[in-house]
């Protein structure tokens, strides 16, 4: 487990959700998983390729996305996929676009490609090398849950390395 | 969202006209109750670069606010396609990517200045005074929109 990588997504996450839902988050659970990752609701997933590797999924149930959506637009939105979607692709944004900062600002080039909405039951297998790091926040607007798993390129380092000695 | 004073055009104390730009609708309506909060007006709405470019040209806005990752076109290129066409056009970038690289890659194109997202209203407002500078005057009270 990659913490050093891992930790600005927490961080950004963090900063988001106590942001745009104007609270303080709290993290209720962090466990391990090298087991196929099930979603809790509607789920969108976010690929990292470069100097680092990996994916993010960030999970929500329709009821905390619905009232996450109202706390974002500052007016009650209807349950509906559209609206649960987009509030999820639009968090999602967010909580990558910070922890991109914070990384590219370490050096680590990469490219992310755009969210995707996670629709399988169960999928996204973690492995020894990408064992996912699963962390629910607290927040008054329900559990949202994140599935971290993060590493470093090998072949990208041995460039850079290779690089460096010549 | 707090009360602002509203902030008007000097030349004839008139709503500021925005242009939004970013391919998230949930992003673009975020941002457009914040300046309408700020009594600001916004005039067109773009999911992208290239209908950004079309929309300034045809609503001369007085300042656009262009995210950066979007499809068809990025927002930099796009800021910098206006700004070759109207060196007077006021863009601000608004990214949740604030990475230094990207800031400096914006300014250099001509942007006035970049907001990370989330978007404080507190922080729009001060960029949009900062950026409109004496071309702009706060009238007395909170704006219409500002709940």
């Amino acid at each position: 487990m990659k913490m050093e990588l891992i930790q600005p997504f927490i961080n950004a996450a963090d900063a988001v959700l106590s942001e745009t839902l104007q609270c303080n988050t709290k993290i209720a659970d962090v466990n391990m998983d090298e087991q196929v990752y099930r979603r809790k609701g509607t789920a969108v997933l976010i690929t990292i390729q470069g100097d680092i590797e990996g994916r993010v999924i960030l999970d929500l149930d329709n009821s905390t996305a619905v009232a996450i959506a109202g706390a974002l637009t500052g007016s009650p939105v209807a349950e509906g996929a559209s609206a649960v979607q987009e509030t999820l692709f639009e968090l999602a944004n967010l909580v990558i676009g910070n922890a991109v900062t914070t990384l590219n600002d370490q050096g680590f080039r990469f490219k992310i490609a755009p969210p995707v909405l996670h629709t399988d039951e169960k999928g996204v297998t973690g492995s020894e090398d990408t064992e996912a790091l699963v962390m629910c926040f607290d927040t008054p607007s329900g559990p949202v849950y994140m599935n971290i798993a993060m590493r470093y390129n090998r072949r990208r380092k041995t460039e850079r390395e290779a690089a460096v000695a010549s | 969202m707090g009360q602002f004073p509203a902030l008007l055009r000097s030349k004839d104390r008139q709503p500021i006209n925005y242009l939004v730009v970013d391919d998230s609708v949930f992003a673009r309506k975020n941002v457009t109750k914040m300046v309408e909060s700020f009594g600001g007006k916004v005039v067109a709405e773009a999911g992208d670069g290239v209908t950004s470019i079309v929309e300034y040209d045809r609503t001369s806005p007085d300042i656009v606010l262009m995210d950066i990752t979007m499809p068809q076109m990025e927002g930099i290129e796009a800021a910098e396609r206006i700004i070759r066409q109207h060196p007077d056009a006021r863009i601000v970038m608004v990214s949740s990517v604030g990475y230094q690289e990207n800031i400096v890659a914006a300014l250099q194109k001509g942007a006035k200045h970049f907001v990370q997202k989330p978007v404080r209203p507190e922080v729009l407002y001060e960029v949009i005074k900062y950026v409109m500078g004496t071309d702009l005057v706060a009238a007395e009270g909170a704006a219409a929109g500002g709940a």
